[in-house]
């Protein structure tokens, strides 16, 4: 599912400032289908991990309360361009998603 | 009833999901999602009770904690938030809003050089005032501003 995130991680000074994009339609489970009046089940993101040339920087849970389509920004002091900036994020049904980026 | 199930749901799908994960050995060395997801804390339908549930109660209020957010959100389904804690050794940052029917909306544990600093989006479902509490040196900070909402972004 790598289509599924985008990132960008560019250097401001000496910091590293990195945007990931997620398509996900982070579900509530408290929405109705107008059509059928039926609850539509909770369907979100619930876990991120973004790592710096593989260690953890950032250990984030979300609940619903997130926005369709997951934006975050983070920054990362002491990296540098050619370092590799890892999300892994995983969604309370078990899909994975995972992006890397190199930082510009 | 209906609400207890529900979170049962939820916490039996949270907890399943890591356990195929690591037995399918999808999750990379080094990137192991570090504590099971906080459905107390998530699911909790009290401000006060998601912020004690999420480790953040007792908290100062800070004026180092600085809260970007629109005053007047047009569209309750995205409404951007940025913030950064000025306060030193600052290790997590929670993002609450108040008046949502499950007020914690995240929270982020900062290590290895990650600024205490997270720019995102969150929904809204009315005006409400918007929490952002950290934790430093092991003492709690809190800070909040409100954001009004024209339309609510959790109707159907």
């Amino acid at each position: 599912m790598a289509e599924a995130m985008k990132m960008r991680a560019t250097m401001e000074g000496d910091v590293v400032d990195v945007k990931v994009l997620i398509q996900h339609p982070m579900e509530t489970g408290l929405r109705k289908d107008a059509k059928t009046e039926k609850l539509i089940p909770a369907h979100f993101i619930n876990q991120v991990v973004a790592t710096l040339n593989g260690k953890i920087v950032l250990d984030a849970q979300w609940g619903v309360g997130i926005a369709q389509n997951p934006f975050i920004g983070f920054r990362i002091k002491g990296a540098k361009p050619g370092d590799k900036v890892g999300v892994n994020a995983v969604d309370n049904l078990g899909t994975k998603f995972d992006g890397e980026v190199v930082v510009a | 009833m209906n609400q207890l199930r529900r979170a049962f749901l939820k916490n039996a799908g949270a907890v399943g999901t890591v356990a195929v994960a690591i037995a399918a050995g999808l999750l990379k060395p080094g990137a192991v999602f570090a504590a099971a997801w906080n459905s107390l804390a998530f699911t909790a339908k009290d401000p006060a009770e998601a912020i004690k549930n999420a480790g953040y109660s007792g908290a100062a209020e800070s004026s180092d904690i600085v809260i970007k957010a629109p005053d007047i959100a047009e569209n309750g389904a995205v409404v951007p938030i940025t913030a950064t804690s000025n306060i030193p050794g600052t290790t997590s940052m929670a993002i609450f809003v108040e008046k949502n029917p499950a007020p914690l909306i995240a929270d982020f544990a900062f290590s290895n050089g990650a600024e205490p600093y997270i720019s995102t989006r969150v929904k809204m479902a009315k005006t409400s005032i918007v929490r952002v509490s950290v934790k430093a040196g092991g003492k709690n900070y809190t800070s909040s501003r409100e954001v009004k909402v024209t339309i609510g972004g959790c109707g159907g």
